[in-house]
This record gives structure tokens, sequence and C-alpha cells, in this order.
């Protein structure tokens, strides 16, 4: 009879836990994987040094001394000029000289508050949304929100009613164009997006044909041809009088170029809904609006969230084609301000400086997806 | 069964097709209030078809269906008072997976019956310590078996006391463990005198309950009857057939 023995509870083997693990799967796993991962060690290596050197090694920093929220940061006696800059690497004081054009662009520089407000609510709702999660009055809340912050953003910024001076269109620009146009771009197109995705299931044959027919046609046109037709076109068959602001043109353009590609990734969602989800809900009487909104859409919208913010971020991306039409945002500021004659040939820099910008906002954007997609994943939460 | 009880549901010269083919033909009955009947039959013999006409989930294109006296038609507001009398339990549950559990029931006299929050929440509950689940409440419906997701089903079609339930094969998508807690809860009701169509083929709860057993066949009734008559002197070579298949094991 064999007599039952303890085992004692060892660690896995080194080979199966860690780095050797981890080495061994992510990058070694065949011989072809291992010369891949050679492969782009050696490529990692003939650009990361150059690019380093560029940037920070041989660049500039010679911003004189800067004035930091009432700090006096000292850099260097005086600032550079382009020609003390040198060749070999960046001349950063080049971009800190531009730094209110990539901003604001011609923006009348008394009223540099009135935007700068506008970016710390933008700030401040990123990080109250989250929180009105379990919050009472969360509806009330959300509502006032969506109503009160684009009233005060504009108000703020183009001024006028009274209160503040006016600023004309024409003088927006540079990252604050860039998101304005964005950021109106993706909000209003939004519920149109959905409107369309559920016209174009729907069973009324015109509303469909209608909502077919309208996706088709942008999906197939170039944003570039729409923002020419807004801006040029447009214009030809309204009366004179009736000339309205470029920017509203361009704004109402991308809307409607937004809203198709929305409505294509909502409609994805909503087929994922399985048809039970439908029957239920009609089966317990809900009406047709009651049965979208209460069932359908929060669990349709749910799924197309990646796709949702995937859209987003090209529609921010592709926002830079403005300045085909002679809106300066901050992609055209890069040639506006390389035109100076004192800062000659430092588009490189610019062109930098705006990926770096870019990067930031549109990576925030990705994580930012990842974190509302979590959270509202209630069907597998266990 | 008394005969001075007046029709519920009454339905005549019901003919249905999809696309060319005919689904169900020339259907007639009468079901009285408080009645509990069963359908059986073999699959692709119209019985879902048949009782999700009953509360519109199919649309029909010949005969006519009376629901408590009201004739069902195109129209969005008679399908709609319609459905708030009828409820309907499906096979696979449906439950809303964004929502908790408690919010499912609430839903429809919240939305629908224009109760109050506190109210449809109070009456929720009550339903959900009938079916043995209250514990439960919130919880979201994925984390819950197979068997506590269709006892919650059941509570969700009675939050809106319905005259008239429904159920469309509610046993066949669970385990057999958890089949009977589901069938003693459709038990509990039948004895409660609301008037029940059941679509399913455990025939230890039509023998125990059912007033009426009908047998479809091929889109048409073949054989109506009561328990007793049904299982010992089925009158069609289909019907003996059917028992046999089923019964034998």
């Amino acid at each position: 009879m064999p007599v039952f023995d303890q085992q004692e509870t060892r660690k896995p083997p080194i080979s199966q836990i860690g780095a050797v693990l981890w080495l061994k799967t992510n990058l070694f796993s065949s011989w072809i994987n291992s010369i891949l991962t050679f492969a782009s060690l050696y490529l990692l290596y003939i650009m990361i040094p150059p690019l380093l050197n560029w940037m920070i090694f041989d660049a500039s920093f010679s911003f004189g001394t800067i004035n930091f929220f009432g700090f006096e940061i000292k850099f260097s006696e005086e600032m550079a000029t382009n020609d003390n800059c040198g060749r070999v690497g960046a001349c950063w004081p080049y971009i800190y000289e531009k730094l209110y054009m990539y901003t604001y662009g011609f923006y009348p520089r008394t009223e540099t508050w009135r935007p700068n407000t506008v970016f710390a609510l933008t700030g401040l709702l990123f990080v109250i949304v989250p929180l009105i999660k379990n919050y009472k009055y969360k509806n009330r809340v959300t509502l006032s929100l969506i109503i009160l912050y684009p009233l005060i953003s504009y108000v703020l910024i183009a001024g006028g009613f009274g209160l503040l001076t006016p600023v004309d269109t024409d003088q927006w620009g540079g990252l604050l164009l860039t998101l304005i146009i964005a950021s109106v771009g993706i909000i209003v197109s939004f519920p149109i997006g959905v409107l369309l995705a559920l016209g174009r299931q729907s069973n009324l044959k015109v509303i469909k044909l209608f909502s077919t027919l309208f996706i088709e046609f942008i999906r197939a046109v170039p944003l570039i041809t729409i923002l020419f037709m807004a801006s040029f076109v447009l214009p030809l068959f309204l009366e004179s009088g009736n000339y309205f602001d470029k920017l509203l043109r361009a704004l109402i353009g991308i809307a409607l170029f937004q809203a198709a590609y929305f409505a294509e990734v909502v409609r994805g969602g909503l087929q994922a809904i399985p048809r039970g989800q439908y029957e239920a809900a009609d089966a317990i009487g809900l009406s047709y609006f009651q049965k979208n909104v209460l069932i359908i859409l929060p669990q349709a919208l749910k799924i197309s969230i990646p796709n949702i913010v995937g859209s987003s971020i090209s529609l921010f991306k592709d926002t830079t084609l403005v300045l085909i039409i002679g809106l300066f945002d901050m992609l055209a500021m890069v040639n506006l301000t390389s035109n100076d004659p004192y800062w000659l040939g430092r588009e490189t820099e610019g062109f930098v400086f705006v990926t770096m910008v870019m990067w930031a906002i549109l990576y925030t954007m990705s994580r930012y997806s990842r974190k509302l997609e979590l959270r509202f994943n209630t069907e597998n939460k266990n | 069964m008394s005969d001075n009880k007046t029709n519920i549901i009454e339905i005549s010269e019901l003919n249905k097709w999809y696309g060319d083919f005919h689904a169900l033909k020339n259907i007639n009955l009468d079901i009285k209030e408080g009645e509990i009947i069963v359908v059986c039959g073999p699959s692709g013999s119209g019985k879902s078809t048949l009782i999700r006409c009953v509360n519109f989930l199919e649309k029909f294109q010949e005969g006519s269906i009376l629901v408590s006296g009201t004739e069902l038609t195109d129209d969005a507001q008679k399908i709609r008072k319609i459905r708030s009398e009828v409820s309907m339990v499906f096979q696979h549950f449906n439950l809303f997976p964004h929502l908790t559990i408690v919010d499912n029931l609430t839903l429809a006299p919240i939305w629908v019956h224009n109760e109050t929050k506190q109210e449809a929440r109070e009456k929720a509950l009550k339903l959900l310590d009938r079916v043995g689940i209250k514990d439960q409440a919130e919880k979201y419906p994925n984390q819950l078996s197979g068997g506590q997701q269709q006892r919650v089903a059941i509570a969700r079609s009675l939050c809106t006391n319905p005259k008239i339930m429904l159920f469309d094969e509610p046993t066949s998508a669970l385990d057999p463990e958890m089949i009977s807690e589901v069938l003693d809860v459709m038990i509990e009701l039948a004895r409660e005198g609301i008037t029940m169509i059941c679509v399913t083929h455990e025939m230890g709860f039509a023998r125990k309950v059912a007033n009426r057993i009908i047998f479809m066949d091929d889109g048409q009734i073949v054989e109506e009857n009561d328990p007793e008559n049904f299982f010992n002197n089925a009158e069609s070579e289909r019907l003996q057939l059917f028992l046999n298949q089923i019964l034998t094991h």
C-alpha cells in the first residue's frame, strides 16, 4: 500500500516565467522571428542615434530667459537667432518664438485668456466626466454639460453679444482651430451618423433609400472635394448677400462627411445586436423610439466605441486639409511661419513639433477610448 | 372546464407565408380566459410561428386574431395595447445584457405603463422574490445561470400584469438540471389563473397543468384534446408516431 506523500509547492522552471519566457515567446519563437528581431534592432540602431542627436544633443535650447508662470527660468544669455542657431541640430528657439502662432494663429494677443479658458474647461471636462458615473443627478449634470460647454466655449472664442470684443473667424488659427474643427466635426456629425445608421436599417423605404444614397455618395467622394465644394462652389449658388462664414461652410462639409463614416461604424454595431433583443423590446411594448434609445443603441454604441474613436482620430488628422481652402490650422502654420525672413529654412523643426503635438493628442484619445470601453463593459463583468 | 367564460383569444382562418413557404394553414383556435394551452409538434411545424402571431412579432397575410376583443392590425397603437396585455418568454431568455436584473424588470412598467421608479422597483423585487432570485437583483444577466436567467425573464414578463402569457420553448436552451426550477415557476403561475400558451416538449408539464394540448404538424392543427385523451387515445397516426418518439425514453 503506497503511502500518501505531501508534495512541496515549487516555483515553475526558470524557462517558464519572467523575462526568459517573454523573450522566447515574443522575439525568438522561430528562426524567422529571430532574424526579424535582429533586423529590427539593427534598424533602430541606425535610426535612433541620429534622431536623438538632431533633436537633443546637437539641438539649440538657447531660449534666453523664459517667464514660466511667474518663475524666471534662464536657459541662456539671450535668445538664439536663425544664424547662430546652427544647422546640424534642431533650432527649438524658433518653435518657442512661433509658439503663439502654432497655438492661436492670428488671435489678438490681448485676448489670449479666452482660448486659454476654453482649453482649461476642456481639460476639466475630461476630469469631470468619469466622476459623474454614480452621481445622483448624473443625467441632469450630463445634459447641462452638453448644452453649456459648447455655448460657453463659443461665446468665449468668438466674442460679441456685447460682452467681449468680437474676434473674426479669419483670426482663429493654429492648434485652437484644429481642435475647434475636429471637436465640432465629431460632436455635430455623431448624432447625424446615428440617425443615418438607423435610417439605413429602417423599414420605411424612402428613409432607407435616402440614408443609403447619402452615405454611399459621401463615402465615394474625397474630403478635399467636399471642402472645395463647400468653400468655392457653394457661394456661387448663393446670392452675394447670403455669403456666410468660410469656417462655418468648412465645418458643415466636414460634419456631413464624418456623419457618413459614423453611420457605417454604428451600423456595424447595430448588426451585431441579436434579433432577440429587438423582439424582447417589441414584446414588452416599447415604441420604436424607446426600443432604440433604451435597448439597441446603448449596446450597439458600446460595441462601436473602438471604431468610433478610430474614425474620430482619422477625422482629426484630416482636418489638416483645411489648409487647402485657406484656413490656417496647426499644420498650415509650419509653412506660414517658415516664410518669416528672420527664420528661413526651419520647416523641419515645425513638422517635427506638429507631429509630436498631434501624437500626444491622438494617443491620449486612443487611451481614453480604451478606458471608456472597460467602463461600459457590463456584459462580461464577473 | 367551465364554458361560461369568455374567449380571450380568437384565431380564425389564419394563414401565414414566409416567402413561398406556407407556414400556417387555416388555423382556427379559441382560447378562454384562464386556460392553459400546451402546443407541441415536430420542429418546423409552425408552433412558434403561431404564438408569435398572437403578439404580432410575426405578420400574417390572411385571417384574423382577436386578443381580448381587439383585432390585430398594422396599427402601431393597437399593437402596443395588445403587447401591454400579452407578454412573452423566449427560448433564449433575451434579457437586456446592459441593464441590471432589476432594471430589466422595471423597464416596461416605467416606460410603457408610466409607473414611478419607486413603485416599479418594489413590484420588481417582489416578483424576483417569488421566482427565488431576489438576492441577484443588482447583478447583470450574464452573471446568472441559464435557469436563473429564464426565471428573471418570467418575472420580467409578469411585471406588466399581463392577462396572457406566451412561452416559446422556455426550457429548450437550458441544461437538464435547470429545467425543473423553471417548470416549477410555470406550474405555480398556471395555478394562479393566468391564461397561458406554452410551446414546449415537456410532456410531464403538459400532463400536469394543461387544459388542452394542441398537436401541430406541417402548419396545421392536427389534433387537440384534454391531456387524458391526448396521451391515451391519440386519433391520428401522426400524433401516435410523435408520442412514441418522445415518450419511449
